[in-house]
């Protein structure tokens, strides 16, 4: 019962623990011209999801020399994409030097080489045990018609309605329609692996899990037309009946 | 007040002037009064198939910038009592129709209409934009293609958002499917979509079901409404649909495959 009231010191702000879902760029090997290249290309896919989103460049998989990792380059080219680089995870200790001196955040990777293990992340990412909150849910009642755009930018996203064909919806996390399906879905958006997309009958255009995504041909072998989860196993887009779930 | 209707698809060529005109006169042959307003500015039509054209002096976009009064501008319908019509302007363009002059020529025909149509132009652009603004209620008209049904499905979702009623947070425009050129032959044969496919696509109330018909282009010829064209299938239709429209409760017609309506068919069509 040590709170403010008792020390007579008042608070300015209290530090809560929280988790949250970012987008992680995992870095093969970095020159600048080709960085510049490749995220002009990405965002020109998606302008909105990408603009004033915080970035964590992932060094788990990245395979050229430590001395060619030019963090300063790298921050500046994403500002002009209003994306805003705020640490780097998985690195060694060479790089988390060079990170230091870009004033970049130390994360711990889900394995860190030439380091002492870091222990294994959560398979799940909704298993974080330290939510303070849970994430939002955004519910929609009406029918999501062609053309029209319904986006969950934090949480869940719940449709009781059919999405049509030419329409889109979007979620940080998953993505769950009490109807027909005919449009696009993308779900984990920021990166959320294990988003999923649930749906009454699926004739979808597109669904999309954290950037994995099958289109309407692809997805014709298995649950077209009836009603599915879907969700992302060892990065590929795996379709169940929901009545087998 | 009146209730402001509007007639409207996204897609072109699939029946909106035609119902227009249909719905408009129907509705003052019950004895409600009803201005029918055409709101395709550069194409227009509607007076054609009221068969007025040789008597329009001003028109829409006069009234809007103040050259002529509705007055001036509103013609009655020769045939059916309480009917009148607002022509478009054919040498304008659509941008004529500004969203104050729109909304004070509506509220002046509010005054005394019971019923104001909006008949409006296709696709999704500002002419449209204007002709649903406005509107209490929409009919949403479509023929059994996949095409029309997403441009359906399109304009429903623009009114959404768009119109008077989502901007000021009333309850939402009142949205009714009207299916036009329905050939029950053609769906048995999987040719067309059948009324079940579209309304299950479209989730709106079905207004009414009109069968493809030659007696409609014949009527639009001869800049009759379809409607007075009492003894076919096309004009009960709309009586139909009408009557619905107005809160009766009718079953739907024509919805099957005639199999002797071969000759029938033949002498109308002649």
């Amino acid at each position: 019962m040590s709170d403010t009231a008792t020390t007579g010191v008042s608070q300015s702000f209290q530090l809560k623990s929280a988790s949250v879902s970012l987008t992680a760029l995992e870095l093969y090997y970095f020159d600048s011209q080709e960085f510049e290249n490749n995220l002009r290309e990405k965002i020109s896919q998606a302008p909105g999801f990408f603009k004033d989103i915080p970035l964590v460049i992932s060094l788990e998989k990245y395979q050229g020399l430590d001395s060619e990792l030019d963090f300063f380059s790298m921050i500046g080219t994403c500002r002009r994409y209003n994306i805003h680089v705020i640490g780097i995870r998985a690195a060694n200790d060479d790089q988390r030097r060079l990170a230091r001196g870009a004033e970049l955040a130390i994360l711990p990777g889900s394995s860190v080489r030439e380091s002492k293990p870091e222990p294994v992340k959560a398979e799940n990412d909704y298993a974080a045990p330290t939510l303070a909150q849970p994430a939002p849910v955004k519910v929609i009642t009406q029918p999501v018609r062609s053309g029209q755009q319904i986006s969950a930018p934090e949480g869940d996203l719940v449709i009781l309605a059919p999405v049509q064909a030419g329409a889109e919806v979007l979620a940080a996390g998953s993505i769950h329609i009490y109807g027909p399906l005919r449009g696009r879905a993308l779900a984990g958006i920021h990166g959320c692996e294990g988003a999923r997309v649930f749906c009454q009958s699926l004739e979808a255009e597109l669904v999309s899990i954290a950037g994995h995504y099958k289109i309407s041909e692809d997805l014709q072998e298995s649950g077209w037309k009836s009603a599915v989860h879907i969700q992302l196993k060892d990065d590929l887009l795996v379709v169940t009946p929901l009545d087998k779930a | 007040m009146a209730r402001i209707i509007v007639v409207t698809s996204g897609k072109g060529g699939v029946g909106k002037t035609t119902t227009s005109a249909s719905i408009s006169t129907g509705l003052a042959k019950h004895g409600h009064k009803t201005v029918v307003v055409d709101f395709d500015v550069g194409l227009r039509n509607l007076d054609l198939i009221m068969n007025c054209e040789r008597r329009v002096v001003y028109d829409f976009v006069n009234v809007i910038q103040g050259e002529a009064t509705l007055n001036q501008a509103l013609i009655k319908d020769k045939r059916v009592d309480g009917l009148y019509i607002l022509p478009a302007s054919q040498t304008r363009e659509k941008e004529a129709l500004t969203k104050e002059g729109v909304e004070r020529v509506i509220n002046e025909l509010s005054e005394t209409f019971d019923y104001i149509v909006c008949d409006s132009p296709a696709g999704i652009e500002h002419g449209a934009l204007m002709a649903l603004y406005h509107a209490d209620e929409a009919i949403v008209v479509t023929n059994p293609e996949v095409s029309s049904v997403r441009d359906s499905d399109r304009i429903l979702g623009i009114m959404q958002s768009k119109s008077r009623r989502a901007e000021k947070g009333e309850d939402p425009v009142k949205e009714h499917l009207l299916l036009t050129r329905y050939n029950p032959e053609r769906v048995d044969k999987g040719e067309m979509l059948s009324v079940q496919d579209v309304e299950e696509i479209l989730a709106i109330p079905l207004l009414g079901v009109i069968p493809e018909s030659q007696v409609v282009l014949n009527a639009s010829n001869q800049g009759l409404p379809v409607i007075l064209e009492e003894d076919s299938d096309a004009g009960q239709a709309y009586e139909d649909a009408v009557a619905r429209l107005l809160g009766e409760d009718r079953e739907h017609r024509f919805l099957t495959a005639q199999k002797k309506g071969f000759f029938s068919r033949m002498f109308k069509g002649g």
